[in-house]
């Protein structure tokens, strides 16, 4: 008898740079384990998977809490990015910057690289329709390792029995 | 710890199978664990794997992470999990006798 394989669903539904990695890295980590991944880009999410926009996912200072001076490397502990300074023209710039800077560092590739990655490793990737109906895109709008684009009614036959991750 | 009895040559393995010492590593073993791991023969395709694998190992302590050996052995993303497929990331490292990749990426 053949062991049951696991499997997972991620919805990536945000277009932020910090919040395009934990589906890549979780999602890489089960094919890693031999499980079975599904992304599933909706709303903004499909920011990630847009040609034009995945290689300029930003990250914005302003009302981010956890975004502290002290990761710019000035001691300053707890002490946050004022807000009024985050208005400031390319404060934004100058975060995703940063950000960028640090994945870097660890050798984590760009989104771009990486969804390609997932790709190659079998991981299958759809976009929301009602989402890509809303914004007006179609395929050609995508990268490569997209394979299509799918109801919500079609993402929950095609996820049945997988635990789902919500992003 | 287990010890881990293969044809006439034991090793010792952790509870998920990981060997705990890499030195007592050989090509022959590396041939009964991938069995074990479902895959029948080992080609020189997975030898080169492999053995990126064993020199990464040995100088660094750990076993490399799947975009270690992708961006490093000259493998691609998709002959990688062709080579091993069902979760290379686990297979690899204990084909290697190396223990669990530490790495997220």
């Amino acid at each position: 008898m053949e062991e049951e394989t696991r499997k997972i669903a991620f919805i990536c539904s945000k277009g932020t740079l910090d919040m395009a990695y934990p589906a890549l890295i979780m999602g890489w980590a089960a094919l890693g384990n031999g499980i079975d991944v599904t992304i599933f880009f909706t709303f903004w999410g499909l920011d990630l998977i847009n040609k034009k926009r995945v290689d300029h996912l930003e990250i914005a200072p302003v009302a981010n809490t956890s975004m502290k001076m002290s990761m710019m490397g000035v001691d300053t502990g707890n002490l946050g990015i004022p807000n009024i300074m985050g208005v400031l023209p390319g404060m934004t710039a100058f975060a995703t910057k940063l950000m960028k800077n640090k994945m870097q560092a660890l050798d984590v590739p760009p989104v771009r690289e990486y969804l390609q990655m997932l790709a190659d490793a079998g991981a299958k990737l759809y976009a929301c329709k009602m989402s890509v109906d809303m914004m007006e895109l179609g395929m050609d709008d995508f990268v490569e390792g997209v394979i299509d684009i799918v109801t919500a009614g079609d993402f929950m036959d095609m996820t049945e029995g997988a635990q789902i991750v919500f992003i | 710890m287990i010890t881990l009895e293969m044809k006439g040559i034991s090793v010792k393995v952790n509870e998920e199978g990981f060997m705990l010492d890499a030195n007592e590593w050989s090509k022959e073993i590396a041939v009964e664990i991938a069995r074990e791991e479902g895959i029948p023969e080992l080609t020189e395709a997975h030898w080169k794997v492999i053995d990126f694998c064993r020199q990464y190992g040995m100088e660094s302590g750990n076993a490399p992470t799947l975009r270690t050996i992708t961006t490093r052995a000259g493998v691609s993303t998709k002959e990688l999990f062709s080579l091993f497929p069902k979760g290379p990331a686990k297979k690899v490292a204990k084909i290697s006798g190396l223990g669990k990749p530490e790495g997220c990426v």
